[in-house]
């Protein structure tokens, strides 16, 4: 039992990916289109934008994160390779770790690179779109882990995807408050400092907890 | 006697067919009583004219949603640990009770917002971290209803449960943390409580009838559940040859 599963497994889910490139790229294109929907609705002012620009970017990458939950544990669950993980020697709390990680590459990642490009579409100066890619960067893991817990949970149900939204969203909701309140308290001239401890915080304590309840909930899951 | 003699499914029947209509009395008399306190006897608040008087079932909802949010995580979770099934019985009953209390207490808090802050809805962390909390309920609602196999939900509801219930205590210590519109905690243990003895008393014994209630029902829905999953048993087939 080696920590090396982690690595091993992130990197099958991250060789799977690339032979469907189409499909890993989707997330991402989401995250463009449904940003880029906002001043079709609020009106084309850029100072209005520039206001909301954080909130859109958090709210968009929260559910682009989302939206690519359902497809994580599907796959596997359906060809039996998760029965075979459950069943192995290896620590299946480092294997659903793994799991996360490659989530985290596959769509937190891209996320956090075209977010520069949605706060210059908000007009957003330099400064505060360094601050909001730094949020991204710490938030996006946490929406993976927590993510995780839920495509365990609702593993092979017929409302899987919904459930997924209802059960992890409220979850993800200080990830939110915290990231999108950075960027807000930056561009107000004040120190993000404290916004940011508190999202490295909620990172390290999902880090060291999601991994546990996404096993357990595999087992529950594949018990029945 | 031993203490788990009634985690037993037919002995809980039992008792709790005898307990359920002590508690709608209790139920009765002591929302009447707490009633009476409130709008005849409570004095009229110096700022807020007769418009607090909704906080007799404002607070004592918004406690039975957090209270009752913990006692579900314990039962799921003692059921999911022990292999106890009517503790996951009155975990899955517990849950549209908590809901309830959950919505009735952002229901009466719009209705009280309205006049004193001028505003049905206000963004402030409790009003927030509450509205969270029903969804909370919802999600683990939905997620043991729409999971077939009965062990699997019980087990599932209870990872849920454990992991929503972080968020009970930031509902309580989110006054502290965003210092906003929301009046901070007027009733604690260390401090004088700074409001008319009259008020206090009306409150908690709405609060009593509140959990009365809370323990009726929940004690209701969980004999119903019971006999859903005890059908197959010779005690419950025995009770449906007793109903001529």
């Amino acid at each position: 039992m080696t920590a090396g599963i982690l690595f091993t497994v992130a990197a099958r889910d991250l060789k799977l990916a690339r032979r469907r490139r189409i499909e890993a790229l989707l997330p991402v294109v989401f995250f463009v289109v449904a940003a880029s929907l906002y001043p079709f609705g609020v009106g084309p002012e850029l100072q209005m934008l520039r206001e909301i620009a954080s909130g859109i970017v958090w709210v968009c990458a929260l559910l682009a994160a989302m939206l690519s939950l359902n497809t994580l544990y599907v796959s596997d669950y359906a060809d039996g390779s998760l029965e075979q993980m459950v069943l192995s020697r290896e620590s299946l709390v480092l294997i659903a770790a793994g799991k996360a990680l490659a989530h985290w590459v596959l769509t937190g990642l891209p996320l956090i690179l075209a977010s520069p490009l949605i706060g210059l579409f908000f007009g957003m100066a330099s400064g505060t779109i360094a601050v909001m890619t730094l949020t991204l960067l710490l938030g996006t893991p946490v929406l993976s882990l927590l993510g995780s817990v839920g495509a365990a949970l609702t593993l092979g149900l017929r409302s899987g995807g919904v459930l997924i939204l209802l059960l992890v969203l409220p979850l993800c909701i200080p990830v939110l408050i915290f990231g999108a309140g950075a960027v807000t308290a930056f561009d107000a001239g004040l120190s993000a400092q404290g916004h940011l401890s508190l999202l490295g915080a909620l990172l390290l304590v999902s880090g060291l907890g999601a991994p546990w309840a996404t096993a357990a909930a595999l087992r529950i899951s594949i018990a029945s | 006697m031993r203490f788990f003699t009634f985690a037993a499914p037919s002995r809980f029947y039992a008792l709790s067919g005898v307990l359920i209509p002590w508690f709608w009395l209790a139920t009765v008399c002591l929302t009447v009583l707490g009633l009476y306190l409130g709008f005849f006897v409570a004095p009229t608040d110096a700022t807020q004219g007769e418009a607090y008087r909704i906080i007799f079932i404002h607070v004592p909802a918004a406690w039975m949603s957090m209270v009752l949010y913990l006692v579900m995580a314990g039962w799921a979770v003692v059921g999911w640990a022990f292999k106890a099934r009517l503790a996951s019985m009155v975990a899955r009953a517990i849950a549209p009770t908590g809901a309830m209390f959950t919505f009735l207490a952002l229901w009466t808090g719009a209705f009280w917002g309205k006049p004193t802050w001028g505003a049905w809805w206000v963004w402030d962390a409790r009003l927030t971290s509450e509205l969270i909390l029903l969804f909370l309920y919802l999600g683990y609602i939905a997620l043991t209803e729409s999971i077939d196999d009965d062990r699997r939900a019980d087990s599932a509801g209870a990872l849920v449960a454990l992991v929503g219930a972080i968020n009970v205590p930031i509902i309580y210590f989110s006054v502290r943390w965003w210092n906003t519109l929301h009046q901070g905690a007027s009733v604690s243990i260390a401090a004088a409580p700074k409001m008319a003895e009259t008020m206090l008393t009306a409150m908690l014994v709405m609060t009593f009838a509140c959990w009365a209630y809370a323990f009726a029902v929940v004690f209701m829905r969980t004999r119903a559940i019971v006999l859903e999953r005890e059908a197959h048993t010779d005690w419950v087939k025995a009770l449906r040859e007793d109903v001529p």
